[in-house]
């Protein structure tokens, strides 16, 4: 028996859960005391005066009964003689395209669902193109709601016609439009005589016959998720047919080495090969160092290797995404340092230069949707904040890293002291400038390296062309960064002294150095007491309106979770904060 | 590849994922035929090692009999390391169904159970035999699903499963519950106990029992403890589900082997966690006790 995944999509108002529930229930899939609760439940909360209301089978989450929409993708599993299916419900509204790209990104087929009566919406043409940007190639048109236009033919052609003219833009092999009732159960499972113009597929046939096409041809493709060392005499690597079939005896290459399938081991005995799809542990016939991530591929035909590309991006998350800022990428069994171009909302969909921090091997989503797409995690909170698809590889740079003879340990070596960013974050007017200052003179005093780097001069000059939008904000700081950390490399001790107000940002410049060379120093002044002192009028000012995006007053300020240096500047002078700073550096070894 | 086949490698692909991404993982085992076919997928994901982690058991002392003699043989002849953990509160109130109900009783042993032995061993991952096609609330959760340090699950707070893409990062403290049989049903695990000869405890076989009739269901007199005021009957039966005997409801069955219980399968009209007193507490019920850390 073979297994179909196919995605369902629709508004609440075309009937979809009614269609799902109707599928479970043709096919004998309802139990009975699934059948009870729906009976009773129905009564209760249904929206069809008491008979069966499907759509309460469907909507699982209470939250979601409450509000009488589908808020989420549920998954839902029926079989009938000829096939196993999953089925990816997802709610159909554009303040849930995530949740529809979450479906399809796992699904073999779609079925859209439409309303007879409205035709193809843009809501329609959002589900199509959502549906071939994920790479589905089958689509089922459902043209529901048939019995409230009368079983007419005219209006399933038109409907049929003016959808085939927006898969002529589209990326299908293939689209077979339904006339359907999913109440009445007309064209759903069996054929119906309401509807004798029809000669083709119910929705289930069609469900039974479209081709799954989970045989990925072409040349072999083997992920490593695990390195299997059970004892010092056996070394597998076990992973994923991700492309081709991995043949006993077949030339490999795993990045620059060559070498050949030995074994394929699975717990019932060796294959000779392991198609698409399956989970194995190979061997190799000499000792290669693989490990987790690297791709083992045919030695004629290998992937490429890069680490920027064009690619489709979807927004998954609230907070928007921000040029410049660093996320992480999780592709195949990788995951790397990743920042994009553009700035994308929630549910945006972009196309996009991404840059990832170390080359990864990949294939185009369309030829391989397993190693050309990725998602985008936030360094912070760990959420799946974005999705992307691979169009292709930009083409590798030519700056390369020159080989330096005067590196930075000869640096160290003529200055006496080792080199590091102090980094002094806080709320405008929490006294930064005034103890990054005091600090600097104390080590200047001791004939140690130094250089300030300062918020406002700075953006005078290198940064004049950008404002105090989040998005500026973030690329502000990523500057600031980059010259901080150059200023490392050429040993000196670089005091910033910043509001810098986003932990990520912060991350990013501590990951700029080495271990060592970071000390943030928190600023700590209460937001009453910096607009108390107000040393440059500008609390004012925002509170009158007068400045947009003011940190603390309409922009967030997030405080370090652990500084190296906490100051609290309601409790000590400049002075003694400084000298707090400068003792820290000591203990830290920096001088 | 046929269906089984797919469940298979998709089921292998989320055991080594979860292995590789995380620092210290459990396997959550509860004796069951779940329990049965997620032991033997990790063993094929990991072959020729041994699975990379132990075995939880959160006893509450009132499992079936058979079922403790068939984890101990089965830890034993896999050589596994077995972890069992009784709520040492409830071992010292006494917590049972019959005295403290079966909505209480299923929470102090299970529930808060399977904390404490969570924090005990700071475990990052827990893999769980739960399907999507038990309960409505079960069919939008996430493979990878994400627990706060306080082993709490938001259901309207998930992280978007995207592909074969599973994010396992968590801050300190916080956990995941990883279900590698999302989306298999209960067909699909006798199906594949069939075909891979899975042992399973013999009480999901038919054969005459000790049962007494309580709220509606078919309860086995497992042991002494079990109040009584009739004299059991002895009738051929079987069980769909294993739990706490006191809680569980035996169906009336000649189903002796798999391929029979296969059969008989194909033609249920019931599910099987109707045999389960505790999903009845009220409506959403299960939802409820996810998010305080049920499994």
């Amino acid at each position: 028996m073979e297994l179909l995944r196919f995605i369902t999509c629709g508004s609440v108002d075309d009937g979809k859960s009614t269609l799902i529930g109707r599928l479970l229930y043709e096919s004998k899939l309802l139990y009975a005391d699934h059948l009870a609760a729906l009976e009773a439940d129905s009564r209760r909360v249904g929206t069809r005066g008491g008979e069966l209301d499907f759509a309460l089978l469907v909507d699982g989450l209470a939250a979601e009964r409450e509000q009488g929409i589908t808020i989420d993708v549920a998954y839902r599993f029926f079989a009938t003689e000829a096939r196993r299916f999953i089925v990816a419900d997802t709610p159909g509204h554009e303040q849930y395209t995530r949740n529809m790209v979450t479906g399809a990104s796992t699904a073999e087929a779609a079925v859209i669902l439409l309303d007879a009566r409205k035709g193809v919406l843009s809501q329609t043409r959002r589900h199509a193109r959502i549906a071939s940007l994920l790479g589905i190639r089958h689509v089922a048109v459902a043209v529901n709601k048939l019995d409230l236009a009368g079983y007419s033919r005219e209006v399933f052609n038109e409907v049929s016609a003016s959808f085939g003219e927006l898969a002529a833009e589209l990326d299908f092999d293939e689209v077979t439009c339904v006339p359907m009732s999913a109440t009445e159960g007309v064209n759903v499972v069996g054929r119906s005589e309401l509807t004798p113009w029809y000669d083709g597929p119910t929705l289930l046939q069609w469900l039974e016959s479209v081709d799954p096409a989970t045989a990925r041809g072409g040349p072999s493709r083997f992920l490593v998720q695990w390195v299997n060392r059970p004892d010092a005499t056996f070394r597998g690597l076990s992973g994923r047919v991700l492309g081709g079939t991995v043949k006993q005896g077949e030339a490999v290459r795993l990045g620059s080495v060559v070498s050949t399938v030995a074994r394929i081991v699975t717990m019932d005995g060796d294959l000779e090969e392991a198609p698409t799809g399956s989970s194995v542990t190979v061997v190799l016939a000499d000792d290669v160092d693989a490990s987790r991530g690297d791709v083992v591929a045919a030695a004629s035909d290998p992937p490429g290797v890069a680490d920027a590309f064009q690619a489709k991006l979807v927004w998954l998350h609230e907070t928007g995404l921000l040029p410049g800022r660093q996320y992480l990428a999780k592709i195949g069994a990788r995951t790397v340092g990743f920042t994009a171009t553009k700035a994308l909302g929630l549910n945006e969909i972009g196309v996009d230069n991404v840059h990832f921090d170390a080359p990864v091997p990949f294939e185009g989503y369309r030829t391989n949707r397993d190693l050309g797409s990725f998602v985008v995690l936030d360094r912070l909170s760990n959420a799946t904040v974005g999705a992307g698809m691979i169009d292709f590889a930009l083409s590798p740079t030519n700056v390369r890293w020159q080989t330096l003879t005067v590196d930075k340990k000869a640096r160290i070596a003529r200055n006496g002291h080792r080199p590091c960013v102090v980094w002094l974050t806080g709320l405008s007017g929490a006294g930064k400038s005034t103890i990054a200052d005091l600090v600097e003179k104390t080590l200047h005093a001791e004939g140690r390296h130094t250089f300030l780097l300062d918020g406002d001069n700075v953006r005078h000059g290198l940064n004049s062309d950008l404002g105090f939008t989040d998005a500026d904000r973030v690329e502000n700081i990523r500057r600031i960064a980059e010259v901080a950390a150059l200023m490392v490399d050429a040993g000196l001790i670089v005091l910033v002294s910043f509001i810098s107000p986003f932990r990520a940002e912060r991350a990013l410049a501590r990951d700029l150095v080495g271990d060592g060379e970071f000390c943030e120093v928190f600023v700590d002044t209460p937001l009453t007491v910096a607009e108390q002192r107000d040393p440059k009028g500008l609390y004012r000012k925002a509170r009158r309106g007068e400045l947009a995006n003011f940190t603390g007053i309409d922009s967030p300020y997030e405080p370090p979770v652990e500084p190296e240096v906490r100051l609290d500047t309601t409790a000590l002078s400049p002075q003694a904060a400084a000298d707090a700073v400068v003792a820290r550096l000591r203990a830290l070894g920096v001088c | 590849m046929n269906h089984l086949d797919r469940l298979e490698a998709d089921s292998i692909d989320v055991f080594r994922e979860a292995v590789a991404e995380s620092e210290r993982p459990v396997l959550l085992y509860s004796i069951g035929k779940d329990s049965s076919v997620l032991l033997h997928l990790a063993r094929k994901a990991f072959y020729p090692s041994k699975p990379p982690f132990p075995l939880l058991h959160v006893d509450t002392t009132w499992k079936f009999r058979e079922m403790i003699a068939f984890r101990d043989s089965t830890v034993a002849s896999l050589g596994l390391d077995l972890i069992v953990h009784r709520n040492p509160d409830c071992v010292a109130a006494g917590i049972n169904p019959f005295d403290h109900g079966s909505a209480r009783h299923t929470d102090l042993w299970k529930t808060q159970g399977l904390r404490q032995a969570l924090d005990e061993h700071r475990f990052d991952v827990a893999f769980g035999g739960a399907r999507r096609d038990e309960e409505a609330s079960r069919a939008k959760e996430r493979v990878f699903s994400f627990r706060t340090a306080q082993h709490q699950w938001d259901p309207k707070n998930q992280r978007p499963e995207l592909w074969r893409l599973y994010n396992t990062r968590v801050a300190p403290g916080e956990s995941i519950r990883v279900f590698p049989l999302s989306n298999w049903t209960e067909l699909d695990v006798w199906r594949y106990v069939e075909r891979e000869r899975i042992p399973v405890v013999p009480l999901y076989f038919a054969a005459l029992r000790p049962v007494v009739d309580r709220d509606g269901a078919l309860i086995m007199v497992d042991d002494e403890r079990m109040p009584l005021t009739e004299e059991p009957r002895h009738e051929l039966v079987r069980f769909r589900t294993l739990g706490c005997y006191p809680l569980t409801g035996a169906v009336r069955s000649e189903a002796r082997t798999v391929a029979e219980i296969v059969e008989e399968m194909r033609a249920a009209t019931t599910s099987e966690r109707q045999g389960r007193v505790i999903d009845h507490d009220q409506s959403g019920s299960m939802e409820r006790k996810k998010r305080e850390g049920y499994f």
